[in-house]
C-alpha cells in the first residue's frame, strides 16, 4: 500500500478488547469516578449536618433497616450471576451471555422493587428536616444508578437475542457487569449511613 | 501522491464523510466541527457576557447613574459571571481540547463522538436558556455564586435563582462528558511512539483540567442540585430552621469553585507553551518540570476552597492552613513563569501576534498572582473582602490568566483551523488595544478595593469620592471593546480573504501541523509513528506510519497508556441523529425541572427511547464476520 520502507502494521491486532485495553472500559470508569464523587459528596453533607444538631436523627424515629437489609443480601447475591455474565462475554459464548444477562434482568429489577418499601421504611419525609431530606437523596441516588442500569441490561440483554451481535457487544456486556459491581459495592457504604448512622452516632 | 495514496484518500474521505443536509447538521458526531461549534458559540456568548459588562461600566462611570435601576444591575452581573464562568471558559477551554487534541496526538476523532455531540447541543440549550432568563426580566439576580440564604426560598421567591441552578446542570453534564471524552482519547488513541513523556504540553494541560472536571464539577452538581430542592420540593438542606447549613452551601460551592479557576486557568498554560515552543523554535525549558507543575497545581487547587470563605468565621487553625496552601499554588505557577522567560531567553522569539498575547499574559498574570498572594492573608482580606480590589484580582488572573493566551492560541491555531491565516497588523492593534485597555479598567479596582468600595453596588454616591477611577476604569471598557471588535473583525475578514496558511505557517512542532490546513476529515492520511517529544521537529527522513487500518469503516488505532504501543483497534460509530434527540429531551426536563417536580417522570419515557436509539445499532453500522476478536477469548473459544 505504502511505498515507505518503514512501516508498523497493525492489521492484525485484535478488532475489540476488554479491560483497560478497550476504550468503553475508559468511559465507563471515568463516569464511575464521577457518581462516586457525588456519593462521596452527599456522605460529606450528611455528616456535616450531623454535626450541627445534638439529636441524629433530629426528633424523628430510627429508620427500620430490615428492607434495606434484605436488598444488601440480594444485591450481594446478584454479584454470582453478573459475575458469570461477564466472564461468560469474556469468553465470546453467546448462548450463557443470553442466559446470564436474561437472569440479570430479573436480579437488576428486584432491587427496585424492594427499594419501593425501603422509602417507606426510612420513617421520615424530605421534607421533614435537613436529615430527611439527605437520606431521601442517598437512597434516591442509589435508586437511579440502580434503574439506569436495569435499563441498560434490558436493553443490552434484548440485542443479545437478535442476530445484530458484534465483537464489542461482548464488550459491553463486561462493561455493564463492571458497572453493576460498581452499584452493589457503593450500596454497602450508603446502606450503613443511612440505616447505621443514627444508631452509631 | 502515489496511486494507491489517491483510493486511500477516497477512501477515507467516503467513510468519515460529514452527513449533509439539516437533518445531517444536527447528526455530526466529527470533532472538528463540533470543536468549532463549541468556540463559536462559546465566544458568542463571551460576547454578550462582555456587553453587559460595559453596560455595568456605563452604569458606575458616574455617581449617582440612573442607566440601570437595582433590580436590572442584579440581573445583569450575575448573568454576566455566570456566562463568563460556566458558558464561557470552561466551555471554550474545552472547545479547543475537541479540536485540537485528537490532531495533536495523531487520532482520526475523539473517543465517544455521540456523547461529544450531545453534550455540544447540551451546552448550546443551556446558554440559550440562561440568556432567555434573563431576556424576559427573570435572569439569576445573586451574584455567579449563588449563596443561600439570599438564593434560598424565604429570599428569592420566583423563579430567577432556579435558572441559575439548572444553567450549573446544563453546562456541567456537557462538560464532564468532554473532560471523560478527553482523558480515554488521551490515554487510549495516542498515535504509536508518543508515550507519557512526548505529549505535548498542550495535551497534558487537557488532561489535567479533565481531571480537574471529574472531580471537582459533581460538587457543584450536587450542590446546585440541593438549592433545587430546597426550592421546588422543600428540602431543608441550606435552612438552618430545620437543620440545615448555610455555610454548606459555601463549602460544596468553594470545593468546586476554586478548582474552576484552575480548570479554566491550566489549559491556558498549556497554550502558553505551544505558542512559546512554536515560535522560539527551540525545545521549551524544563518539560518535566512543566508537567510536573501542571499536575501539582491541579493537586493543590482542590485544597484551597477555605481562603473563599475567610469571612465567614472559621477556626483559627483551618485559616491558617488554607492561608499556606494558597500560598503554596503560587510555586508551580512560579516554576511554569521561570520555565517559559527561559525558553524565551535562550530562543530568537519572534514576535508575532499569537507572543504577544502569551507575553502579555505574563505581565498580567503575575500581577494577578500578586494581588492573590496579598489576598491570601487573612487579615488583608477581611479588609478587602467582597471590595473591587478583589474583582480586579479575580480578572487579572481569569482576564489576564485566560483570556490573552486563549486569543494568542486562536492566532496560533487559527491557520489550521480555517487554512488561512490572520491579519498580524490588525492582531497586533487588537494586541495593544486590549492589553492597554486592560490595565485602564481593572488596574484602578484595586484602588477603589482598598478605598472601600464593594462589588454588587448598582451606583454610589459622588461624596465617596470614587467617581474619577469608576470614569478612568469605564475608559479603559471602551478600549478593550474596541479590541474585542478588532478581534472579531480580523476573524471574519482573515476567515474569508487571509492568506493560505500552508500546513504549517509557524514551523511548530507538533503532530497538528503535520497534516493539511485545514485537516481532512479523516484528520491524517496515514497514522503517524511518533520519534521524538517534539514530533515534526524528530521526523526522519523516512518517518515510519502505520498500516493496516481499516480506511473502509471508521476504525481507529488503540494504544496503551505509557508507551502508546498499538495494542488494538476500535469501530467509531456513524453520525446519528439521536444525541442530538437526547440532548433536546434532557434539557426540557432540566427547563421543566425549574417548575415542576413531575417534569422527571414525564421526561422519562421519551429519555428511554431516544438513549434506546442512540445505542441500537442499524444494520449498516454492523462488522460481524469481519471481526478479529482478542487473543485472550481466542484461546478460550
Amino acid at each position: 500500500m505504502s511505498s515507505r520502507s518503514r512501516t508498523v502494521d497493525v492489521s492484525e491486532l485484535p478488532t475489540f478488547a476488554f479491560g483497560h485495553q478497550g476504550l468503553i472500559w475508559w468511559g465507563t470508569v471515568g463516569y464511575m469516578v464521577i457518581e462516586a464523587s457525588m456519593f462521596l459528596i452527599s456522605f460529606v453533607v450528611y455528616f456535616y449536618l450531623r454535626l450541627k444538631v445534638d439529636q441524629w436523627p433530629p426528633s424523628l424515629p430510627d429508620p427500620d433497616p430490615t428492607f434495606g437489609t434484605i436488598n444488601l443480601v440480594v444485591l450481594l447475591g446478584s454479584l454470582a450471576p453478573n459475575y458469570l455474565a461477564k466472564a461468560a462475554a469474556e469468553r465470546l459464548d453467546l448462548p450463557k451471555v443470553r442466559m446470564w444477562m436474561a437472569v440479570m434482568v430479573v436480579v437488576g429489577l428486584l432491587p427496585l422493587a424492594i427499594r419501593f418499601f425501603e422509602y417507606f421504611a426510612l420513617g421520615c419525609r424530605w421534607d421533614s428536616n435537613a436529615y430527611g431530606s439527605i437520606v431521601w437523596v442517598l437512597l434516591s441516588l442509589h435508586t437511579m444508578h440502580l434503574a439506569t442500569d436495569a435499563a441498560d441490561t434490558v436493553v443490552l440483554g434484548a440485542l443479545m437475542f437478535t442476530d445484530k451481535v458484534e465483537g464489542k457487544r461482548f464488550v459491553d456486556v463486561s462493561e455493564n457487569a463492571l458497572y453493576w459491581n460498581f452499584i452493589v459495592f457503593s450500596w454497602i457504604p450508603v446502606y450503613l449511613v443511612i440505616y447505621f448512622g443514627p444508631r452509631w452516632m | 501522491m502515489t496511486t494507491d495514496e489517491t483510493q486511500l484518500r477516497q477512501e477515507l474521505e467516503r467513510t468519515w464523510a460529514v452527513p449533509r443536509g439539516i437533518i445531517g447538521w444536527f447528526s455530526i458526531v466529527d470533532h472538528r466541527t463540533i470543536g468549532r461549534r463549541y468556540l463559536v458559540t462559546a465566544f458568542v456568548f463571551f460576547g454578550i457576557a462582555g456587553l453587559l459588562a460595559a453596560a455595568m461600566r456605563v452604569q458606575l462611570a458616574w455617581p449617582d447613574s440612573r442607566f440601570m435601576g437595582p433590580d436590572r444591575y442584579n440581573q445583569v452581573f450575575t448573568v454576566h459571571g455566570t456566562a463568563m464562568m460556566f458558558l464561557f471558559a470552561v466551555p471554550v477551554m474545552e472547545g479547543m481540547g475537541v479540536y485540537l487534541v485528537p490532531l495533536m496526538i495523531g487520532t482520526r476523532n475523539i473517543a465517544f463522538p455521540r456523547l461529544n455531540t450531545f453534550s455540544y447541543f447540551v451546552y448550546l440549550f443551556g446558554g440559550i436558556t440562561l440568556f432567555a432568563a434573563l431576556a424576559t426580566n427573570t435572569g439569576p439576580d445573586v451574584g455567579w455564586f449563588s449563596y443561600v440564604p439570599l438564593a434560598g426560598p424565604d429570599y428569592s421567591p420566583g423563579k430567577r435563582a432556579d435558572f441559575w441552578a439548572q444553567l450549573i446542570t446544563f453546562t456541567e453534564v456537557a462538560a464532564l462528558a468532554v473532560a471523560v471524552e478527553l482523558v480515554a482519547t488521551i490515554f487510549k488513541t495516542r498515535a504509536p511512539g508518543m508515550s507519557l513523556n512526548r505529549i505535548p504540553l498542550f495535551v497534558w494541560s487537557m488532561l489535567v483540567m479533565s481531571f480537574m472536571i471529574i472531580f471537582a464539577m459533581p460538587a457543584v452538581v450536587t450542590s446546585s442540585s440541593f438549592l433545587l430542592l430546597d426550592r421546588l420540593v422543600g428540602t431543608h438542606f441550606y435552612n438552618p430552621a430545620e437543620g440545615g447549613d448555610t455555610l454548606l452551601w459555601q463549602h460544596l460551592f468553594w470545593f468546586f469553585g476554586h478548582p474552576e479557576v484552575y480548570i479554566i486557568f491550566v489549559p491556558a498554560l498549556g497554550m502558553v507553551s505551544a505558542i512559546i515552543t512554536a515560535f522560539t523554535s527551540r525545545p521549551i525549558f524544563g518539560y518535566t518540570a512543566m508537567v510536573l507543575a501542571l499536575v501539582a497545581t491541579g493537586f493543590i487547587g482542590f485544597g484551597l476552597w477555605v481562603h473563599h470563605m475567610f469571612a465567614t468565621g472559621l477556626p483559627q487553625l483551618g485559616l491558617t492552613y488554607f492561608t499556606a496552601a494558597s500560598m503554596i499554588i503560587s510555586i508551580p505557577s512560579g516554576v511554569q513563569i521561570f520555565c517559559w522567560i527561559a525558553s524565551l531567553w535562550r530562543g530568537r522569539p519572534r514576535f508575532e501576534t499569537p507572543l504577544l498575547f502569551a507575553l502579555g499574559f505574563i505581565a498580567i498574570f503575575v500581577l494577578g498572582g500578586l494581588s492573590g498572594v496579598t489576598l491570601a492573608s487573612v487579615p488583608f482580606d477581611l479588609q478587602v473582602h467582597d471590595t473591587y480590589y478583589v474583582v480586579a484580582h479575580f480578572h487579572y488572573v481569569l482576564l489576564g490568566g485566560a483570556v490573552f493566551p486563549l486569543i494568542g492560541g486562536i492566532y496560533f491555531w487559527f491557520p489550521k483551523i480555517t487554512g488561512r491565516m490572520m491579519d498580524d497588523r490588525i492582531g497586533r492593534w487588537s494586541f495593544w488595544t486590549l492589553f492597554i485597555g486592560f490595565n485602564v479598567t481593572f488596574f484602578p479596582m484595586h484602588f477603589l478595593g482598598l478605598m472601600g468600595m464593594p462589588r454588587r453596588v448598582y451606583t454610589y454616591p459622588a461624596t465617596m469620592g470614587w467617581g474619577m477611577l469608576n470614569l478612568i476604569s469605564s475608559i479603559g471598557a471602551i478600549a478593550l471593546v474596541a479590541g474585542g471588535v478588532l478581534l472579531v473583525y480580523n476573524v471574519v475578514r482573515s476567515a474569508a480573504w487571509g492568506v493560505e496558511a500552508g500546513d504549517n505557517p509557524w514551523g511548530a512542532d507538533s503532530l497538528e501541523w503535520g497534516t493539511s490546513s485545514p485537516p481532512p476529515v479523516y484528520n491524517f492520511l496515514h497514522i503517524p509513528v511518533v520519534e521524538g517529544r517534539h514530533a515534526l521537529w524528530a521526523r526522519s527522513e523516512d518517518a515510519p506510519i502505520v498500516t493496516g487500518i481499516r480506511s473502509d469503516t471508521r476504525e481507529v488505532l488503540i494504544t496503551d497508556v505509557m508507551d502508546a504501543e498499538p495494542s488494538n483497534k476500535a469501530d467509531y460509530p456513524n453520525p446519528t441523529i439521536w444525541p442530538f434527540v437526547t440532548a433536546v429531551v434532557t434539557s426540557a426536563f432540566f427547563v421543566g425541572s425549574i417548575f415542576t417536580p413531575w417534569a422527571l417522570p414525564v421526561s422519562l419515557p421519551p429519555l428511554t427511547v431516544a438513549l434506546v436509539g442512540w445505542f441500537w445499532p442499524k444494520r449498516s453500522d454492523l462488522h460481524t464476520g469481519e471481526e478479529r476478536p482478542p487473543a485472550l477469548s481466542e484461546a478460550r473459544a
